[in-house]
């Protein structure tokens, strides 16, 4: 019986988040079992219904423990954020979004 | 983000999709830009790895491979024990394992008990053998549901059960990743392994499904 196969990534970022992540857990950032825990606890906030274990949770739980180890600070994550939407804004539809492309680069 | 032309598309009427001014970035889509752009600065990361592991989930792991576990189980007897009693070696006797499925458990199906996996704390899933979960797996309806109500669950995936069957619910974790084993369908006799892999659903393998059914074939004409 054939179904439909469904797209693994429903968006290129939740296929990047995911290969960040395993990439991490490879380079013994985190085991599975620590990584499960944590994205366990981001999906059930204090004050809110539980969420779904999707790759913006992925995403969220990321960043929390990139900021816990000092990895990536959240104010370093945020500057380039900016960064990237600057450059993507100056970058012509089509071509590739580079960060060199934000107008206020500097290397 | 800056929308100094905010939109403004007096000049073309024709088309909406068209940004001349620049390319969407969404604000999510940023933030995983800007994590790998520092990730790979710092040497954590290397971007070409990442882009092979993209390739590998999208393209290769994927539910094909649980299916061929499942058709030797049908067809080999020993097979099927082995499976049962440790399912990651005899999974890997057909080259399929790594990473997501360092410790696989195959319960099977049987007229006395159906089964279906769930992953309650969060999205844990034997990818080796199914890939990567689909959306309704990692919601909390799904997560919550299938444990209090698994008729219920089963009911809206329309899969009915027998009342006689019991259903037993396996909680996956990041250590232990349950994969179901579910019966052979009737009227598949002589089928080759391939053939009766082709019957076999992810959904049959999570247990909200069945595998695909076969008419008895006809009787033979006499010549």
């Amino acid at each position: 019986m054939s179904e439909p196969v469904p797209k693994t990534f429903a968006a290129p970022w939740e296929a990047q988040v995911f290969a960040l992540v395993v990439s991490l857990q490879e380079a013994g950032l985190f085991t599975w079992a620590e990584w499960a825990d944590r994205l366990g606890r981001e999906i059930r906030p204090a004050d809110g219904p539980e969420q779904a274990a999707d790759y913006g949770a992925w995403l969220a739980t990321l960043e929390t423990i990139l900021a816990e180890r000092g990895i990536a600070a959240p104010d370093s994550v945020a500057v380039r954020t900016e960064a990237f939407l600057r450059a993507a804004a100056a970058t012509p539809h089509g071509r590739p979004i580079r960060l060199e492309n934000d107008p206020l680069y500097r290397s | 983000m800056s929308h100094d032309h905010a939109h403004d598309q007096a000049h073309d009427h024709s088309h909406t999709h068209d940004h001349p001014h620049g390319s969407d970035l969404s604000p999510v889509e940023a933030r995983v830009r800007a994590l790998e752009s520092l990730l790979t600065e710092k040497g954590y990361i290397d971007p070409a790895a990442l882009d092979t592991l993209v390739d590998l989930y999208e393209n290769k792991v994927g539910p094909h491979a649980g299916a061929r576990v499942v058709a030797r189980a049908w067809v080999d007897p020993d097979y099927r024990a082995r499976l049962l009693a440790d399912a990651t070696p005899t999974i890997a006797e057909l080259g399929i394992g790594g990473r997501g499925g360092e410790h696989m458990v195959v319960v099977a199906n049987t007229p006395e008990t159906h089964n279906l996996v769930v992953c309650t704390l969060c999205s844990c899933y034997p990818w080796p053998v199914l890939g990567l979960p689909p959306v309704w797996y990692k919601a909390p309806p799904y997560r919550a549901r299938a444990v209090i109500d698994p008729r219920g669950v089963l009911a809206e995936f329309g899969v009915t059960i027998p009342e006689t069957t019991r259903i037993t619910v396996w909680d996956s974790t990041a250590e232990t990743r349950y994969m179901v084993l579910p019966m052979r369908p009737a009227n598949t006799e002589g089928f080759s392994e391939e053939a009766l892999a082709a019957l076999v659903t992810r959904d049959a393998m999570i247990g909200t499904g069945l595998p695909g059914t076969v008419p008895p074939s006809p009787p033979e004409m006499p010549v």
